[in-house]
């Protein structure tokens, strides 16, 4: 479903990804776990065009997002195409305050998709349902709370029918106890087999949700395999279990 | 009290004052008409990837802010005659100094509305695959309204009061009007007549501007 090949990527002189692979299977939930400043959220954000790579090659979906080996990044409509296969959910959210809960997760839909406004308001109303949020449809972001929000997020990140989601650090804005709500959300969607990325400060949930768990250190994939192969390293544990 | 004791010769300034109102009304709604507007644009070029588009805006910017803009005035009124071998009517050469005048600082006040914006609005629109256009005006341009709703009603309060420049190349505009009476006359009262009239525009100005501020508070952020 999503290749990444040796990925590099610096910020001025400071190499942040430096030749980081990666593979998400189609149905395979993945874990993203590693030390602040390994390069986590950078790989996220190339995956998705937010970040462009320096050297390597993405592939999603059977497509070519980039390959810096040959012609670089695809033309500008074909990374819009590729990037709306995934569905991104931001750690601090990003919704838009202009718009209710309904409209945010109508707005794309319409926009970029296409749908009739009734199609999307009922393609809307179900994904927030699945939130546990479809009577906050007509509130504003600043009205909720940073749990609600990220739920709203993800529900119109799912409206977009991508084939898979990428969570970048989904609850670290959180308090613990939004946190679970919003875990919650993630571990339903693992449980109906969604192919998902999930950077993570949750050990427990990467343990418990993650079928693999890639453990990143220095710009590199430095280990990966079953939460338990993983969790069981000696340099996981000392990163963890601080 | 030479105007406000004598009925007939007060009626008789109040319709000249009238008159100057009209012309002080058409500069000021033509002037924000164009100059809003186009500083969008500017702001756009300031904004720009493309230098040659960023750096004439930038020098076109700190022209219009650095001069002053009765010699703006003066310049266009005088110079684009001998530009263009025509006579520029008196209004339509005043509107465009004021227009580029006033087109500058509205840019810069939507670059500042923009630059405020938190990244991660484009962002969502990004990965949501809006086009940049559409991510422009569907999320970025109505939070910057927003944002910018006061500093640009400092500006068009400035603007009222900034009409009253144009007496410079003899246009006879509310100022003008009260002047000459003033002077005619040999007395204060006409051109306190016409502060008040200035007073009324701006309460009408900042009035229209709380309504528009308090629609804007149906969101935060």
């Amino acid at each position: 479903m999503l290749l990444a090949e040796k990925l590099y990527k610096s910020f001025a002189a400071n190499g942040v990804l430096r030749g980081v692979s990666l593979a998400v299977n189609k149905g395979e939930a993945v874990a993203v776990i590693g030390p602040s400043g390994s390069g986590k959220s950078t790989l996220l954000r190339c995956l998705i065009n937010l970040e462009t790579i320096d050297k390597g090659k993405i592939e999603v979906g059977g497509e070519t997002l980039v390959d810096m080996d040959v012609g670089g990044y695809a033309p500008r409509e074909q990374v819009r195409r590729i990037i709306l296969k995934m569905g991104f959910v931001f750690q601090n959210f990003n919704l838009f305050p202009h718009f209710t809960a309904l409209k945010n997760v109508t707005e794309a839909q319409q926009r970029v998709l296409h749908r009739s406004r009734a199609q999307a308001e009922e393609r809307a109303l179900d994904e927030l349902e699945k939130v546990g949020l479809r009577e906050k449809a007509g509130e504003y972001p600043y009205m909720l709370s940073g749990g609600q929000q990220q739920r709203i997020a993800i529900a119109r990140a799912l409206a977009m029918d991508p084939e898979m989601l990428l969570f970048d650090e989904p609850t670290s804005a959180l308090d613990p106890l939004l946190t679970q709500d919003v875990l919650k959300v993630i571990r339903r969607l693992a449980e109906e087999d969604r192919t998902m990325l999930v950077v993570t400060h949750e050990m427990d949930f990467a343990r418990e949700v993650a079928d693999r768990v890639v453990f990143m250190s220095d710009g590199v994939a430095a280990a990966q395999g079953s939460p338990a192969d993983i969790f069981a390293l000696p340099e996981v544990r000392a990163f963890s279990a601080r | 009290m030479k105007y406000l004791n004598n009925p007939a010769r007060f009626a008789v300034l109040l319709g000249q004052m009238w008159e100057g109102l009209s012309v002080t009304l058409s500069l000021f709604s033509l002037t924000l008409f164009f100059s809003l507007p186009l500083g969008l644009i500017i702001a756009l070029c300031r904004m720009s990837r493309f230098r040659a588009l960023r750096l004439p805006s930038q020098f076109f910017i700190l022209v219009m802010r650095g001069t002053p803009l009765i010699l703006q005035v003066f310049t266009i009124y005088f110079f684009l005659p001998m530009v263009f071998g025509s006579v520029f009517d008196r209004l339509t050469a005043v509107t465009i100094a004021f227009s580029i005048n006033y087109a500058a600082y509205f840019a810069e006040i939507y670059r500042g509305g923009m630059e405020a914006m938190p990244g991660g609005q484009r962002e969502a629109a990004h990965v949501l695959g809006f086009t940049r256009a559409q991510a422009f005006m569907r999320v970025i341009l109505p939070q910057v309204v927003k944002r910018v709703v006061l500093p640009v009603s400092n500006e068009v309060i400035t603007l009222v009061k900034d009409t009253a420049l144009v007496t410079a190349v003899g246009m006879v505009e509310l100022y003008r009007v009260a002047r000459n009476a003033a002077s005619t006359v040999g007395t204060l009262e006409p051109l306190f007549i016409a502060g008040a009239f200035y007073l009324a525009l701006n309460s009408l100005v900042s009035f229209l501007f709380n309504r528009f501020n308090r629609y804007f508070s149906y969101y935060q952020g």
